[in-house]
């Protein structure tokens, strides 16, 4: 049988997801990349090689908000690793009892807030701390702690916290979720196995499904730097693209809006647009390559 | 023998907890709705009142309809999110199919390729995306954010629908082949139906990020004519901050859409996320 050469139908099937893909996606990737190392001098795009990342890590100017702005993004993720995640394992780890019922509803409700848009995170919590509203102080009282409430959405020392518990709130769902399939797939034996050697409850699942799912926890570690290194909307939606009060919620995300779009006084610049997403891409790739050659190489993927 | 173990406190402090966090959970959500059909007054008399006779008033929604443009934005994003997702199930669907049935010199690298995009956000690449929508005029146009979502959700399309092609049959595409169907024939009559299941998939972890994004709309669409819904809802609240009624109200206007698709495609949702598509 005579094969035509060229198998066309390979070509084909590739090209319009290879060519969106690197048009819109790569290209871009690319160019920004290289956008960081040009100027504007006197209405022409100059090459000035390394200047705008000496400016951005070196003059007091830029670097500034940059370290402040990478710092908040360090805390906003801290805060996500030490409460969304442990919260999302305890709720997966009581979920997958064998004789809990009701476990689908309790999951469905649960994941509401995960499909929600930032928008309307953002005001309902905005509304509901208000103190022109009342609803949070009043439910304080109701417990007898109503001294302990502040505005905090208002305040710098506690404005990004609040702000990334939101954010914690309406996440939840995803580790929720992902740890549940993870300990769903513990095959039984196992768990029968430690009841048989007297290791049951609560240091059945410390001793013998916490490290089992460990992959799991990797996977859900870097989504979550992922994520939020590249975070904008919730911060945006809730304190506008100045990042209230006084820069103190200011993470990556907004930092770069407001260099590269302008924003009131300030002129959109993408030259130092590019640079502050290029420190971003660097930022998450760093991330990436901890957790696919530190991490996950070293974890033993179990095989039932 | 099982050990009797009658209706014990364990059990008790799960359901506990699980019910302290789904509060937690709709609590806000709850006191948006609700308070969004009342006066003004009761809004901040007695916020966490159901609305009764009383209290009862829809000028939220009123002023809402009267001042936003809301049925075009929902409209805008309807188109959005379905072309979109269109494109990313058939694009998707395509070059899995190459990469997981043919054998072809670059095979492997042209995975890898596609598969960076999973790790690295679209949005870093923002600025020049921007560029490129200025030089070929489609700043402000629809066009403009379907192509960034179908890039974004390609690569993830793509891994996820390579490894269910992977498990379909060689015997069945072998018989089709001797029948003298065509690869195009092959691929749309027998593949697409049988990985139906995956395709919903990821139609439906690509549907609420779309659905919500607010970056792209904002960058690339913020015209009157081209906004989205989340885009619209951001402004609409921006500019009625004191007005409280039409505030609640456009919230749980774009509350929901998101709870009426969650309503029909949460099985789906869940069984994807548990069913290791992720992994």
């Amino acid at each position: 049988m005579q094969r035509s050469p060229v198998r066309w139908h390979i070509i084909i099937f590739l090209t319009p997801a290879v060519l969106v893909y690197t048009t819109v996606m790569i290209f871009p990737l690319f160019n920004t990349l290289r956008l960081a190392l040009y100027n504007r001098i006197d209405q022409e795009r100059v090459f000035v090689g390394l200047q705008n990342f000496k400016a951005l890590f070196g003059d007091t100017l830029w670097s500034e908000p940059f370290w402040n702005a990478l710092g908040n993004n360090l805390w906003f993720f801290v805060i996500h690793m030490l409460v969304q995640n442990p919260i999302g394992i305890a709720l997966a780890a009581i979920l997958s009892h064998p004789r809990l019922r009701f476990a689908a509803f309790y999951r469905s409700a649960i994941f509401i807030p995960t499909i929600l848009s930032f928008v309307i995170v953002g005001f309902a919590w905005k509304l509901i701390l208000s103190p022109l509203w009342g609803i949070a102080p009043s439910l304080l009282d109701t417990v007898g702690l109503k001294s302990l409430f502040a505005p905090w959405l208002g305040k710098e020392e506690y404005a990004l916290t609040t702000l990334a518990l939101i954010s914690v709130w309406q996440f939840v769902g995803i580790p929720m979720m992902l740890i549940y399939a993870a300990l769903l797939s513990i095959p039984q034996e196992i768990i029968e196995a430690g009841e048989i050697d007297g290791i049951t409850g609560f240091s059945a699942f410390w001793r013998i499904k916490l490290p089992l799912i460990l992959p799991a926890i990797g996977i859900i570690s870097i989504l979550t730097f992922v994520g939020n290194f590249n975070a904008f909307d919730l911060i945006y939606a809730a304190q506008g693209a100045l990042a209230g009060p006084a820069y103190s919620t200011d993470i990556l995300g907004t930092f770069m809006y407001r260099t590269f779009f302008g924003f009131q006084l300030q002129l959109g610049d993408p030259h130092m647009g590019s640079a502050i997403a290029s420190a971003m891409f660097g930022i998450i790739l760093i991330g990436v390559c901890i957790y696919l050659f530190g991490i996950q190489s070293r974890m033993r993927r179990f095989q039932f | 023998m099982e050990k009797s173990r009658p209706f014990n406190a364990n059990m008790l402090l799960m359901h506990g907890a699980l019910v302290v966090y789904m509060i937690i959970a709709l609590f806000p959500v709850f006191v948006i709705v609700i308070n969004s059909f009342k006066k003004r007054k009761s809004i901040f008399r007695e916020p966490l009142a159901l609305p009764d006779a009383d209290s009862f008033s829809l000028i939220g929604y009123e002023t809402v309809i009267k001042q936003g443009d809301f049925p075009l934005y929902f409209q805008n994003s309807m188109i959005v999110t379905v072309t979109s997702l269109f494109f990313i199930l058939l694009f998707g669907a395509m070059a899995a199919y190459a990469l997981s049935e043919y054998r072809f010199p670059g095979n492997k690298w042209m995975g890898l390729y596609l598969a960076l995009g999973i790790m690295i956000p679209i949005r870093i690449g923002t600025v020049a995306i921007l560029e490129l929508m200025v030089s070929t005029g489609l700043v402000n146009t629809l066009t403009a954010l379907i192509l960034v979502y179908t890039a974004q959700g390609l690569p993830l399309a793509v891994f996820i629908l390579s490894e269910f092609m992977h498990q379909i049959s060689a015997d069945l595409k072998n018989a089709a082949r001797v029948d003298g169907l065509s690869e195009y024939k092959i691929f749309f009559r027998i593949v697409l139906p049988l990985v139906r299941p995956a395709l919903a998939t990821v139609a439906v972890f690509n549907m609420i990020p779309i659905w919500n994004d607010l970056w792209f709309p904002l960058i690339l669409a913020p015209g009157e004519e081209t906004k989205t819904l989340t885009l619209g809802s951001q402004i609409f609240i921006g500019q009625y901050v004191t007005n409280w009624n039409a505030v609640l109200a456009a919230l749980s206007l774009a509350i929901l859409p998101a709870l009426f698709l969650y309503a029909i495609f949460s099985r789906q949702l869940i069984r994807g996320l548990t069913s290791g598509a992720v992994k």
